[in-house]
């Protein structure tokens, strides 16, 4: 017994991790055990553990968790078309992952912190940013859009599984601060929410922030959305075992969910951000999905996967699954649903509308950033781009404009 | 009423140029916002394009089948609707209806690329035109035509740093001596922006000029002719059917002399050289016979078959009731031959694998993946039905009528066309006799099938005519010798003069 790996509570688990991940490159299901509350057939199922968490999710929650799933998607059906458009440079879609999001998002305290990837719309609005200013990066009119400190919702990171690392640098400043502060502070206790998806789960930057969360026993949550397809690469070519499995190796718990379940999502994820604040340490959640669309604008997946996997995981889709159990349950009736759909469109046309109108920034700006106080050089550097500005015909034109087009 | 010009998009990353597919609409067309106009095809993929904007399509600009850079105006549409509105807008009413009953499970989520959902068309004509102006043309080709004109006054402090000016647009001697009066000139120089013609642009401009009757216009549109060129020998001046024949007729023989093609006299030789990428399906098909060419061994075979009983079998199998609205041909009966006699020759129906330890070996496959080599807008491809011995005749018909149907609009999915173990190519559908084809890799044996003619044909000692048709086939002589691949063909010619065999 001299080199046993850190127990975590779901060690023992007689279950051979290798046959596991053979059967579910064959399957195409997961074999692992996986908590799931709500099924795709609308049945509400019951978990030893996180069933208290899903009792506590009033009618009121569960048909606002619907309402915010069917808004998103129909934001994600209007951006895909602006792109089309020529109104966006580029758009994620992130249709098939509205549980996920939705419930993930809706089970953060307003205290906590959020690092997203670039596919986080879903949890962007659950944290109350205003998605037409989320579409200013895919304009290309910023290199955010958002002020985070809002919201405490991060800026979008392109680099990928680098917001993990930002993320854990983050938890481990919470706890300093926490130290700090000593017990007597009334400040609620935050956590941290580090988004990543199954590609960037094979990138250094995850292995480096999870060795430290753990050491550190840091107040985050890692929150992997295995959407099955890192672009065009398929999941049983970035982890031979079920992802949820690795958190064993770091010593905390890994849990993998069913990710278009948004009651057992949410549930798992309050469970974590609790375990977090509590001082007990990081966790892994690994949440089942589906990226239903492409994985941008710009890709085309019916040139490596088939339309039949795709029907498969439509059949197990988060929105239907919930709407059968709300009108099973007589939790929501028509007018509820044509309200949903009413709201999805009024969204939809208030994010063309106001995507239409996002300003270019100011070149200046940019100058002001480089340094926090006035700096002679990029003054000199500023004057000279004036004078050049200047020196074109038609005064319609902005500074900023003559800069975008010289690119 | 505003005219508002949807130019093409970047729908990639930095995509310089597209082609346009189909449209979906025409001009007089209501649409809504969302509502697909068009497909176009990308080096990436093939998408619909939604429509930014809600009122009445006033006009193609670009004729499908053209490719065009990003930016180009491609459809104006006007804000005013006409008739009635879209069904795109009445799509409140489904959501009132009980969604648990649909058929599809979640009606809702669909494709986000390829097609797109019409979903939620918000009908709100003064959003339509942006105020900041669409964003296309996030690729540098798209960007780079775009110069503004620089003023005339302070020219001399700019000219000190002119190279920094226009670092993307190479320009031609003579442009740079020009450049002071384009300075001067700035209206000019914005009108060199794109100065193709396109077709929409030409019919606007015939409305005002030539006289013609709708339906002659529309001949003159599928014939391709601007009616300009044709001389008018109406009673009112205006171009007559009998106008557009002779004028066609003349271009046809115009056309034979085909002396456009070599280009002026004059010219040195290495200008008349046109040079095409090798891109796509042609670099894939490229490569796929230099490996199968120059790895395996071709050794190639022809037999006459007088294919007269198999004439008459399929028009004894159009006239049937069962094969009612299936299109049946000679190739449908050479597929179900040629299935038959790899059963009775296993050796055809095999894959030849080296193995990475230097060994090698046969693999016989005992199932029929039956590749067709189709003629598709995309280049060739060779697409394949799975376990075509499965098939019944009836099944096979339908099943070769998908797949042309698919190839022919382009639709073929790679997976259609992987695990190919036998292929059939049908040169006879134009009009050749026979070839020497070359193995789709990854097989064995590939068969020809000629064009079916009626021929002299010695018969009982007489020669009368006969419908006949060559058969050849190509094998790789590393897995089936010649007396194989001869009893093979015999096999296959002897189901195309008796098809009654296959009842055996």
């Amino acid at each position: 017994m001299g080199t046993h790996l850190p127990s975590t509570e779901f060690d023992g688990t007689a279950v051979d991790d290798q046959r596991e991940a053979d059967a579910e490159a064959v399957m195409g299901d997961p074999t692992a055990q996986m908590v799931q509350l709500l099924g795709p057939d609308g049945k509400l199922g019951t978990d030893p553990l996180f069933s208290d968490y899903a009792d506590k999710l009033t009618p009121e929650a569960l048909r606002g968790l619907y309402a915010d799933m069917a808004a998103i998607r129909r934001f994600d059906i209007e951006a895909t078309a602006l792109q089309r458009q020529g109104q966006l440079a580029l758009w994620v879609p992130l249709t098939g992952q509205e549980a996920a999001q939705i419930g993930s998002g809706r089970a953060s305290q307003p205290q906590d912190y959020i690092f997203p990837t670039y596919r986080e719309h879903g949890v962007a609005l659950t944290r109350n940013v205003d998605l037409a200013e989320l579409l200013r990066q895919f304009r290309g009119v910023s290199n955010g859009g958002w002020n985070p400190r809002e919201t405490n919702f991060h800026l979008y990171t392109l680099v990928l599984a680098a917001q993990t690392l930002h993320a854990v640098g983050y938890a481990m400043g919470i706890q300093r601060d926490q130290k700090l502060a000593g017990t007597g502070g009334n400040e609620p206790d935050a956590a941290v929410i580090a988004y990543f998806g199954d590609g960037a789960s094979s990138e250094g930057d995850v292995h480096e922030s999870m060795v430290f969360a753990s050491s550190y026993n840091a107040p985050v949550v890692f929150f992997c959305q295995n959407n099955h397809w890192a672009i065009s690469v398929p999941t049983n070519v970035q982890t031979r075992v079920p992802l949820s499995n690795r958190a064993k190796g770091y010593g905390f718990p890994g849990i993998r969910v069913d990710g278009n379940d948004v009651i057992a999502v949410h549930a798992v994820t309050e469970w974590a951000l609790e375990h977090a604040r509590q001082g007990k340490g990081p966790v892994l959640i690994e949440a089942f999905t589906y990226r239903v669309g492409a994985h941008t604008t710009a890709d085309d997946p019916t040139k490596y996967r088939h339309s039949d996997e795709e029907d498969a995981w439509r059949a197990k889709d988060p929105l239907s699954r919930l709407e059968k159990y709300l009108r099973a349950e007589a939790l929501a009736d028509d007018a509820f649903f044509a309200k949903v759909k009413a709201d999805g469109d009024e969204l939809a046309a208030y994010v063309r509308r106001t995507a239409h109108d996002l300003e270019n920034p100011d070149i200046r700006q940019a100058f002001a950033n480089v340094y926090a106080e006035a700096h002679p050089l990029v003054a000199e550097e500023l004057a000279w781009f004036e004078e050049y500005a200047a020196g074109f015909a038609g005064e319609e034109e902005t500074a900023a404009q003559a800069a975008k087009a010289g690119h | 009423m505003t005219l508002n010009k949807f130019n093409l998009p970047d729908v990639g990353e930095g995509l310089t140029e597209a082609e346009i597919v189909s449209w979906k609409v025409k001009p007089g067309d209501a649409v809504a916002i969302n509502d697909v106009l068009c497909e176009i095809e990308t080096a990436k993929s093939i998408v619909e394009l939604p429509s930014p904007f809600a009122g009445t399509v006033s006009e193609l600009l670009v004729q499908e089948g053209v490719t065009i850079d990003v930016g180009t105006a491609i459809i104006s549409v006007s804000d005013d609707i006409s008739g009635d509105p879209t069904p795109a807008d009445v799509r409140a009413p489904e959501v009132a209806a009980p969604p648990v009953q649909k058929a599809q499970p979640v009606p809702e989520v669909q494709p986000l690329y390829g097609k797109l959902p019409d979903g939620g068309a918000q009908d709100n004509a003064q959003e339509s035109a942006p105020a900041g102006g669409p964003l296309v043309g996030s690729g540098p080709k798209a960007d780079a035509v775009k110069r503004r004109p620089r003023k005339a006054t302070p020219a001399a402090a700019v000219s000190v740093n002119a190279p920094e000016v226009e670092p993307v647009q190479p320009r031609s001697a003579a442009e740079v001596t020009q450049a002071p009066a384009q300075a001067a000139a700035p209206a000019e120089a914005a009108a060199v922006v794109d100065n193709r013609p396109t077709l929409g642009a030409s019919i606007t401009g015939l409305v005002n000029r030539v006289l013609a009757k709708p339906p002659v216009r529309k001949i003159a549109r599928d014939l391709g002719i601007d009616l300009a060129d044709v001389v008018a020998t109406g009673s009112r001046g205006e171009v007559t059917r009998e106008d557009l024949v002779s004028y066609q007729a003349q271009r046809d023989a115009e056309l034979d002399k085909a002396d456009g093609f070599w280009g002026k006299a004059g010219k040195p030789q290495d200008q008349r050289v046109e040079r095409i990428p090798v891109k796509g399906v042609r670099k894939a098909t490229a490569k796929a016979m230099v490996e199968s060419a120059f790895a395996a061994p071709h050794v190639s075979i022809f037999v006459d078959v007088d294919a007269s009983r198999t004439m008459e079998f399929v028009k004894r199998l159009k006239s049937s009731r069962d094969f009612e609205g299936i299109k049946v041909s000679p190739l449908l009966i050479l597929a179900k031959a040629v299935i038959w006699a790899a059963a009775r020759n296993p050796s055809v129906n095999a894959a030849w694998v080296d193995n990475a330890d230097g060994t090698a070996e046969i693999q016989v496959k005992h199932f029929m993946n039956l590749g067709i080599a189709a003629a598709t807008p995309r280049g060739l491809m060779v697409p394949n039905i799975k376990n075509a011995q499965d098939l019944s005749l009836k099944e096979l018909a339908l099943a070769l009528n998908n797949l042309a149907t698919t190839a022919r609009a382009g639709k073929t999915q790679p997976a259609e066309m992987q695990g190919g173990t036998l292929t059939i190519t049908n040169i006879g559908a134009l009009g050749i006799d026979t070839g020497t084809p070359i193995i789709n890799p990854g097989e064995v044996a590939i068969v020809a099938f000629g064009t079916i003619k009626q021929k002299p044909w010695v018969l009982d000692g007489e020669v009368i005519p006969r419908w006949i048709t060559t058969l050849g086939g190509s094998f790789d002589h590393r897995v089936v010798d010649g007396d194989l691949s001869a009893r093979f063909m015999a096999d296959v010619a002897a189901i195309l003069e008796e098809p009654a065999l296959l009842l055996d």
